[in-house]
Parts: structure tokens; C-alpha cells; sequence
């Protein structure tokens, strides 16, 4: 048995394939089985896209891209305009479908026959660009809604707090920064809070991975600083994938970045890599 | 003791909605008292045209707390929810027409008259079983919630939303008026279904049995109320919210969007469909105009004034829009059109919350020139309470 296992490990990634594991789950039954709908992340990358492709009306906004996130990693994504970062989420996180190609979370999930709310609760927690929260709910309600629940509609209509989830909101409340916001409706918050606001958000889904996109955008020096602490707080525990512009900020946080040009991978590795790799400076500085 | 308790809790930050309540607790011991045991000349009687009129207002406002449900809340604008109140309605008028039995111009103890006139032999299916009360009850709730349903299911499903949705729900309803208006469709066609005699073996003319119809309309205007209260203080009201006001994000974290507006959707097509059952009996007639698209846009209009998101306040606009049109069309018939569409664009342009935000406007100026230190929160708090007493005052 034990050699078996072990040849099932190495043979892992066939699980990918919906119909080989369908076969292989009555052997499976005893260690090592995997359920269909539970992350499995024994090969210790949590998502998997590969030769990705989309187009809308012809142009393409993702051609033929393949990345790879591990467990626990803080990557930065970068690239100019249009070179299919947001689009990238999409597909992540079920929006768009891709016109070809494979996207997985963990071995066994197909993202790209998930719908939106199937991959929310499979674990992947998503922050938009622009700061999108309930404005009219309080810092908590908005907190309470995020929260991992039963979260189909008769279950939500009896749901009542109990203490425990009362102390995870409080918890993320202060991770935040936003206790003594607590009542107070979400709009009137700055634009700096609103957005850590939906990153407590996320966390209140326990996801196992974060795409966040542009958290930075429209802040000032000082709540940067907080949001790449923040940040780097949640790596290791949760998978965070950052998309972002501002080039000090991920020099601030990255320990791997990839470069996205025109749909496809350019390049990848150390933020100083990056400054100096020839393709990335024509890419960015036209040269 | 535990329902009561739960109501209690429900109701404590609620004045707006305590006055609701505690106003329709007076209309159910009063009108039908004043009706009933004064004397006519009395100056405190109240004649029974005024107490179905007032009956009506009731069903207007919980036809409209059902808009506001699926309008304020959920931020589905439907210009076709006059249709449930028409389904409901006519389920009621079919159960009425049973009762009429032999007593119609034609004298047939099975068909009714309309039928008999277009040579009819036998009852249709889809009339069977409306002899029964209790079926017809079944019907009033099920017929509209299983149109909003299967409506509802295509139209989230395929992501519909906005003016499209909106138009959609129009054309529903215009649909429903000119099926219904057919005289092979079996409900009366023009006419519609009326000269109805009595319900549950009462006689419809009579003033006790106006003032019991009139009765259950205040109890379930008080218990659609207190339903729709339960469902936007709950966790599921709060997701509702979310989804009027950040459709993406809601279901990025993780609800199933259409489930939550399907939901709502029926729940409030139901609502809807109560509120013309007891409509019916109490102006005797149902007929395919129910259907028009104006009744949709006119109830729209009601919750506008009112307030929407408020619950108590679109009960309020009904009844203020209707008592309008009632004086209105009494001594200016041709100037209520344009009254109402005047209306409209004052709400839409000036007050965007109705009355009732209006209220809480000049509440927070008033908390603001007496205390200045009043906190957000509070004032909040306090223009909320204060709701009650516009209310009283209508």
C-alpha cells in the first residue's frame, strides 16, 4: 500500500483529468482520498493555469498564458495596459470563460466550469480594483456578510451570530484597522479604509487564495506602507496574488513578480531580475 | 410567547413601522364599530363606501410594501407587479363566481353566466376545484408565485437586470391584459368577473361582511408588514441589500445572486397576489384593466412617494397617492394624469427618498440647530424613530 501511495503522489497531476479521478476515487477510498470538492494542495501549488486563451471581438487579451501560484506565496503580477491582468481574475474567479485552455485550483478543481459563487466558497477571494463594498451596511455588517456561512438563501434567512463568529469579525475588524468604525456605513469611509475594508472582506471568507487587485491605487504613502504590511501579514497563511502598478510598492512586497505582455508571461522571478531583464524595460520604458 | 417575544424585538428600532401597526390595530376596532353600531345620521358614522374605500387603501399599501420588497430592497424595478395583484384577484373573483351558483341571469347552477352566453356546456378545467375556499386560497397564493418564479428563474438566471428587467415585467403584464382580455381564454374576457353574491355564505352587500373583509385586509396589511420587516432585519434582508448595491461583490464573496432575487421576487409576487384577492370582494369586480401596464407604473409611483427601502413608507405612499386620486378624480378628473405624472417627476427630482426621507431631512436639521455635537450615528438613529410621527400625523 505504502508504495502504491507513494506512486500516486508522483503520479498526482493526472488528477487534473475529471474522468481519470472519477476511475481512481473507489481505490482512493482509504488515506490519501481526496474528495472532489476539497482543495487538494499535496503538490504544494495551489493554482494552476495553463495555455489560457481569450478574446473579446477578435482581440486577444489573453493568449496562451500559463502561471503558476504555490501555496502560501506573495506573487506580484505587472504589465503595462491592457496586458490582460484583470482579465486574468476573470477567469480565476469564473467571470469570464477562457476560449481554451485550463485553470485549476489545487489539483482537483476546474475553475473554468466553477460558477462565481462555487469558487468563492471553494476558496478563492477576490478584491476589484476599484474598492467595491456595500455602502450602506456597517463596517461589521459588511464583515458579516463576507463571512464563510452557509450562504444558500433559507439558511441565511434564520441565520443568527454566535459569539465565535461576533470574535472573527472583531479580529478582523483590528487586522484592518477599522474598530472604531465599527457601526459606522461603509461609505463613509476613505478610499484607503474602503479598500482594506474589502481586503477584511476577503479574509472573513477564510480563502485560501487572495487576487487582489491594485490595492494601492488612489492612496497616500502612509496607508501603503499599512496595506504592504497587511499584505505580507496574509501570505503563508493564504496564497496572495497582488496586481499592481505602482512599481515601489511591489518593490515593497514581492518576492516573485511576473511580467504580463500583450496576454502572455514576459518573465519572472526577483523584483531586481525584473529591473534589469532587457524584455521587461523595452516592454515598460519603450526602449 | 416566543412568536410574541420575537415580533417585540423585531419592532423595537421600528417606529415608523410601531405606527403602522399600531394604526391599523385602531382602523380594525374603530371603522367597523363607527360602521356598524352608529347611528347613520350620526356625525361619527362611517358610511360603508367609506369603509370599502379605506379597504382598498390597505390592500393598495400591501401591495405596495410588496413592490418596495423586490424596488427598495432588492433594487428590481418591476413595472409588471399589477400583474400578481390581477392573478390574485382573479383567483378570488373565480371563487366568487362558483358561489353565485343559480342565482346568475342564465340560472345555470354550474356555469357562470359568461360561459353560459358563449355556449359553453361544461366548466374548464382550470375552473375546477374554485368551488372550495380553501383551493381558491391555495390558488391566490400559488398562481402568482409560481408566475414570478418561472419568470424570475429565466430572467436572474440569464443575468437581466436593470431597465431591460424592467421592461420585461412590463411586457409580462401587457401579455397577461390582452390574454386575459380574449374571450376563449374563460375568465370573462372584457368583462372580467362580477355580480358576484356572496363569500363563505355571506352576503357581500352586507355591512358586516364589508367590515370583516375590511378587518382581514388591516390584518394582513399587519402581517405583511410584520413578514417583510422579518425578512429585511434578517441576515437575508442584509444580502439583499448587498446585491441592489454591489451586485459583483456579492456574489464574488460567495451568495448565488439569482437565488436571493428569485426568492424575494416570489416572496413578493405572493404578497402581491394576497392583496388582490382581498381587493376583489370588496370593490365586486376583476377585470383584464387590472392588467394595464398603468396600474404597474402607478404602483410604482406610490412606493416613489412614500419612500423606498422603508417598508411603512410605501404603505404610506399608497394610501396617500390613492386618497389623491380618489379627491382628485372627484372634483378635477381631467387634471389627475397630469397630477400624478407632476408627481412623479417632483418625487424622482427632489425627493428621492419620498416623504418619509423627507421627513428624516428636516428632522436632521432640527436635531442639528438644537445639539451640534449630535454624532452620524445617532442622528441616524433619531430620524429613524421620528418617522412615526409623519405617520401619525397622515
Amino acid at each position: 500500500m505504502r508504495e502504491l501511495d507513494r506512486l500516486r503522489n508522483v503520479m498526482r497531476r493526472d488528477k487534473v483529468f475529471d474522468f481519470v479521478q472519477e476511475k481512481r476515487l473507489p481505490f482512493s477510498a482509504g488515506r490519501h482520498s481526496v474528495m472532489p470538492g476539497e482543495l487538494d494542495i499535496s503538490h504544494g501549488t495551489i493554482l494552476y493555469v495553463e495555455n489560457i486563451s481569450v478574446s473579446f471581438d477578435g482581440f486577444k487579451a489573453l493568449n496562451d498564458l500559463t502561471l503558476y501560484i504555490n501555496d502560501g506565496e506573495l506573487r506580484c503580477i505587472i504589465g503595462p495596459n491592457g496586458a490582460g491582468k484583470t482579465t486574468m481574475m476573470d477567469v480565476i474567479t469564473g467571470k469570464t470563460r477562457p476560449d481554451s485552455g485550463v485553470a485549476y485550483f489545487g489539483q482537483t478543481m476546474d475553475l473554468t466550469r466553477m460558477s462565481e459563487y462555487e469558487i468563492a466558497h471553494a476558496g478563492i477571494g477576490r478584491k476589484f480594483q476599484k474598492p467595491t463594498i456595500f455602502p450602506f451596511h456597517t463596517i461589521f455588517e459588511n464583515l458579516e456578510l463576507a463571512m464563510a456561512a452557509d450562504k444558500q438563501v433559507w439558511p441565511t434567512l434564520f441565520a443568527k451570530l454566535n459569539g465565535e463568529q461576533r470574535d472573527r469579525i472583531d479580529d478582523v475588524m483590528e487586522i484592518i484597522g477599522l474598530k472604531d468604525q465599527r457601526d459606522h456605513e461603509a461609505t463613509s469611509l476613505s478610499h484607503g479604509q474602503k479598500q482594506w475594508l474589502e481586503i477584511g472582506m476577503l479574509l472573513m471568507q477564510n480563502p485560501r487564495l487572495l487576487l487582489v487587485d491594485e490595492p494601492v491605487a488612489g492612496m497616500t504613502h502612509q496607508e501603503m506602507d499599512k496595506t504592504a504590511e497587511l499584505l505580507k501579514r496574509l501570505a503563508g497563511d493564504h496564497s496572495v496574488v497582488v496586481v499592481e502598478h505602482d512599481m515601489d510598492f511591489v518593490r515593497s512586497i514581492a518576492e516573485t513578480v511576473t511580467v504580463l505582455h500583450e496576454g502572455s508571461v514576459l518573465a519572472e522571478g526577483t523584483m531586481s531580475e525584473m529591473q534589469t531583464d532587457p524584455r521587461v524595460k523595452e516592454v515598460y520604458l519603450g526602449e | 410567547m416566543a412568536h410574541q417575544s420575537l415580533v417585540l424585538t423585531m419592532m423595537k428600532n421600528d417606529k415608523g413601522g410601531t405606527t403602522l401597526l399600531s394604526i391599523l390595530l385602531a382602523l380594525i376596532i374603530i371603522i367597523p364599530g363607527l360602521n356598524l353600531f352608529v347611528a347613520t345620521d350620526s356625525i361619527f358614522h362611517v358610511s360603508t363606501y367609506t369603509l370599502t374605500l379605506l379597504g382598498k387603501y390597505l390592500c393598495f399599501a400591501l401591495l405596495a410594501i410588496a413592490l418596495d420588497l423586490v424596488w427598495g430592497y432588492c433594487g428590481i424595478l418591476s413595472l409588471g407587479h399589477g400583474a400578481f395583484f390581477a392573478l390574485g384577484g382573479y383567483a378570488m373573483g373565480m371563487y366568487l363566481m362558483r358561489q353565485i351558483g343559480d342565482r346568475g341571469v342564465y340560472g345555470n347552477p354550474e356555469l357562470p353566466d359568461f360561459m353560459v352566453f358563449l355556449n359553453w356546456s361544461e366548466l374548464p378545467w382550470y375552473w375546477q376545484g374554485f368551488d372550495m375556499f380553501w383551493f381558491a386560497m391555495l390558488m391566490v397564493v400559488l398562481v402568482p408565485g409560481l408566475l414570478a418564479f418561472v419568470f424570475g428563474w429565466l430572467a436572474f438566471r440569464s443575468r437581466v437586470t436593470g431597465v431591460y428587467l424592467s421592461i420585461m415585467t412590463q411586457a409580462l403584464t401587457y401579455a397577461l391584459l390582452l390574454a386575459f382580455f380574449r374571450n376563449e381564454m374563460g375568465f370573462g374576457g372584457n368583462n372580467g368577473l362580477t355580480d358576484f353574491k356572496d363569500i363563505l355564505g355571506f352576503n357581500l352587500q352586507a355591512g358586516s361582511t364589508r367590515a370583516v373583509i375590511f378587518i382581514a385586509s388591516a390584518v394582513a396589511l399587519a402581517l405583511g408588514y410584520l413578514l417583510s420587516r422579518y425578512i429585511v432585519t434578517s441576515k437575508l434582508g442584509r444580502v439583499v441589500i448587498a446585491v441592489r448595491d454591489s451586485e459583483d461583490r456579492a456574489r464574488f464573496i460567495g451568495y448565488k445572486v439569482e437565488s436571493f432575487k428569485l426568492w424575494v421576487f416570489v416572496v413578493s409576487a405572493i404578497l402581491a397576489g394576497i392583496a388582490g384577492a382581498l381587493y376583489v370582494p370588496q370593490v365586486g369586480i376583476i377585470n383584464p384593466g387590472e392588467f394595464s401596464p398603468l396600474n404597474s407604473i402607478e404602483l410604482v409611483v406610490w412606493v416613489a412617494v412614500g419612500g423606498r427601502a422603508t417598508l411603512y413608507g410605501a404603505a404610506l405612499g399608497a394610501v396617500a397617492v390613492n386618497y389623491g386620486k380618489t379627491y382628485f378624480t372627484a372634483v378635477l378628473p381631467e387634471l389627475w394624469l397630469f397630477a400624478l405624472g407632476a408627481l412623479f417627476i417632483v418625487v424622482t427630482v427632489f425627493m428621492p427618498k419620498g416623504l418619509v426621507g423627507l421627513w428624516q431631512q428636516f428632522r436632521k436639521k432640527q436635531a442639528k440647530t438644537s445639539t451640534p455635537e449630535t454624532s452620524p450615528d445617532s442622528a441616524r438613529d433619531s430620524s429613524r424613530a421620528t418617522n412615526s410621527i409623519q405617520q401619525g400625523d397622515d
